[in-house]
């Protein structure tokens, strides 16, 4: 879709199915999303929208034998669905890396940090333990973890929050991948330290010019460091565009609707919320039509028999709604921007 | 349906009318001691987390108070020892003007009064009983009849959205996590309470099913008169259901006051920078800095003086010394900073003018 640089992730109507006891469940089902060389896309969305398993099979980490992937599936010009064992580990790590939701659980318990960034360093290069040692202290500086000397030798338990955080950036950046994905990498973490993070970030992509995908759903975060967005809905991309753009003009029901079920996005005190009614629908078992349509409040008879197609409004920003042409959301958006701003500004006072 | 005599009517429950705090906290003390490390001869003084350090505030009745701070800063300790899950080490509540614990207010009378619902929604029900079964537990060991206690819990499913018919007889595995928190919020009302506590109850759940839930809880608490004390790291959901809004730090208060004045006008570095802290949902405008750098010290050993000296961008040599007392800034608006004291050797006007240093550069 952008086109400033040439696509390190090209995913072409990907499908992924998972098979369960007496049932498939259909957890992406068609994905259409590129990411430029230096570009930052967020993916947003509720549980169960498919944004996490989108993101795990860009490197394939879902279990070979339960799991059906479909369709394109590019990193860096490779297909990464035709590779087989040694071809994919050395994609995984040294083109592609990924920081997890929970640092404490994806480092191993037993083994020091510095011993597992070196570890990871000396799969793919061939340098010595002490050269692996040094380029893990200089990553170690790089993501700003005070006494970085120190730190290497410490186990993740000894760690707060946001300095395992901070080693799982390291150990992800050991091998100078082009693309980094994130899967909900500050959800776990306190409001301050978020922010520190997301600037990190920011500032890492900037200097080593990364590719990121990055999985949240906190709108909030994918703001600060996303070039575009991506909305998804039962495995579906419902709408997608460059973050000002989505956010002020909201072209997708749902996506208006996760703007103004942000508790601070549209409403004053005393009032109560907008809610989306209902909830998601059962993966295993998708309507025919526009999933969202039995929660929608917009929707039209031939929502729920037809499967909306995606539509380009501009070169950026893209829809998939039926009545997308008649629905614009732009004034209730504004509305609501407007009021988060005031809700968040702390130079509104007089100390 | 009410409980019958073994409860109080909601009418001769309020003993001490409507301007007496529905609950007192004065001076809560709460360490958890270290395990002592060495030989016994060669130990030092014992270690202990402080977790709690001397909180005082009040919940007025009808209310809702909001607690925020950072994780481990003593947030949910406060909670559980306001609950008697946990005892203090000192210190005294007193609900409506009786002292838990004694003669007046035994434990088993004030759980009947105070009820929490937890984060994780799954860990804290049975995952061996219906959910019904969940629900009427406490009524029957209060003393309702099994008969009366099953109708309740009905009645409570209904009230919180889940139709009985559907989902009494559901184990919580069956439930999605909202359902799920739905079930624990009918479980805290089924002794009629007058005060629940919730332990970051929304923070688990999904934006729609959490401002769904918010909703519920509004409604709750007009249709019951219930007071909540709301603990939540999210800042937004915060301002949107509280009253008044209570901060803290290394486990203790630093500043609480009217939801709108602490949001809009907030007198303590600490809860600037905080607020500070949150995305900015503005594209054009991004966070360019970190409004506080690190973690939070070690509760362990905190820092001497004012707590916050370590991190706060205001900082003078007189807040390494001296503890700041806590006090009222304006009416109703306390804050523990020294800023605010008189005599307290600190240069308010350099405050003065960091602070329209930094509305300059952040406006």
């Amino acid at each position: 879709m952008a086109e400033q640089g040439k696509a390190m992730v090209r995913l072409r109507d990907l499908r992924v199915t998972f098979k369960a006891p007496g049932k498939t469940i259909r957890a992406v089902s068609g994905v259409d999303l590129e990411v430029a060389e230096g570009e930052v896309v967020a993916l947003i969305g509720e549980s169960g929208s498919g944004k996490s398993v989108t993101l795990r099979s860009i490197m394939r980490l879902h279990p070979e034998s339960r799991t059906r992937i479909e369709g394109g599936l590019e990193v860096d010009g490779r297909d990464v669905l035709a590779m087989r064992g040694r071809e994919l580990s050395s994609l995984r790590g040294d083109t592609v890396a990924m920081i997890f939701q929970e640092p404490l659980l994806a480092l191993d318990p037993v083994y020091t940090v510095g011993a597992q960034i070196a570890e990871t360093i000396r799969r793919h290069r061939k340098v010595s333990a002490a050269e692996a040692r040094a380029q893990a202290l200089a990553l170690f500086e790089k993501v700003r973890i005070p006494s970085p000397a120190r730190r290497l030798d410490a186990y993740p338990h000894e760690m707060s929050g946001g300095m395992r955080q901070r080693a799982m950036i390291a150990l992800a950046l050991s091998c100078s991948p082009k693309v980094l994905l994130a899967d909900e990498p500050t959800t776990a973490l306190d409001a301050t330290v978020q922010i520190q993070i997301l600037l990190l970030l920011r500032e890492l992509q900037r200097e080593l010019d990364l590719s990121i995908v990055f999985v949240t759903h906190d709108i909030g975060a994918a703001v600060e460091v996303a070039d575009r967005i991506a909305v998804m809905y039962a495995g579906r991309i419902v709408e997608q565009g460059p973050a000002a753009q989505l956010l002020a003009q909201p072209r997708h029901p749902y996506t208006m609707s996760l703007l103004q079920s942000r508790s601070h996005g549209a409403l004053q005190k005393g009032q109560r919320l907008q809610t989306i009614p209902g909830a998601p629908p059962d993966l295993s078992n998708l309507p025919p039509g526009c999933a969202f349509a039995p929660r929608c409040a917009y929707a039209v008879a031939a929502c729920q028999t037809q499967q909306p197609a995606e539509q380009r409004l501009d070169a950026q920003h893209a829809v998939r709604c039926l009545r997308a042409q008649e629905l614009q959301f732009a004034e209730v958006a504004n509305a609501a921007a407007a009021i988060s701003n005031d809700l968040i500004d702390p130079t509104k006072e007089t100390a | 349906m009410s409980l019958t005599a073994h409860l109080l009517t909601q009418e001769n429950r309020d003993v001490g009318g409507p301007r007496q705090p529905l609950l007192g906290v004065r001076q809560l003390l709460k360490h958890f001691p270290l395990k002592q490390q060495g030989l016994p001869w060669s130990r030092g003084p014992a270690n202990a987390v402080r977790a709690v350090d001397g909180v005082s505030f009040d919940i007025m009745k009808g209310e809702t108070l909001g607690v925020v701070g950072e994780s481990g800063c003593g947030k949910s300790t406060t909670a559980r020892v306001l609950m008697q899950l946990i005892e203090q080490d000192s210190g005294e509540l007193v609900f409506d003007g009786q002292t838990v614990g004694s003669r007046a207010m035994p434990l088993r009378q004030f759980r009947r009064q105070a009820q929490m619902v937890f984060q994780d929604s799954y860990s804290s029900l049975n995952p061996r009983m219906t959910i019904e079964d969940s629900i009427a537990f406490a009524p029957i060991v209060h003393g309702l009849s099994a008969r009366e206690a099953i109708a309740r819990a009905r009645s409570l499913l209904g009230r919180v959205g889940l139709q009985p018919e559907r989902f009494a007889g559901r184990y919580p595995h069956e439930l999605s996590g909202g359902q799920r928190q739905r079930v624990n919020i009918a479980r805290a009302l089924a002794l009629e309470p007058r005060l629940v506590i919730l332990d970051e109850a929304v923070s688990a759940l999904d934006k729609s099913v959490e401002a769904q839930v918010l909703n519920l809880l509004l409604d709750l608490k007009q249709e019951f008169g219930l007071t909540y004390l709301f603990i939540s790291h999210d800042l937004n959901v915060v301002r949107f259901i509280s009253d008044r809004v209570l901060v803290m730090y290394l486990g203790q208060v630093v500043e609480v006051g009217p939801a709108e004045q602490v949001f809009d006008a907030p007198r303590h570095p600490y809860t600037r920078a905080l607020l500070r802290s949150m995305p900015s949902m503005d594209p054009a405008h991004r966070t360019e800095e970190a409004p506080l750098a690190g973690d939070p010290p070690n509760p362990i050993n905190p820092p001497s003086g004012c707590r916050f000296h370590t991190r706060c961008q205001f900082a003078q040599a007189a807040c390494q010394q001296r503890e700041p007392v806590f006090a009222d800034a304006a009416e109703g608006h306390g804050v523990a900073c020294l800023r605010y004291e008189v005599g307290s050797g600190y240069d308010a006007s350099a405050f003065d003018a960091g602070m329209i240093h930094q509305e300059n550069e952040h406006g």
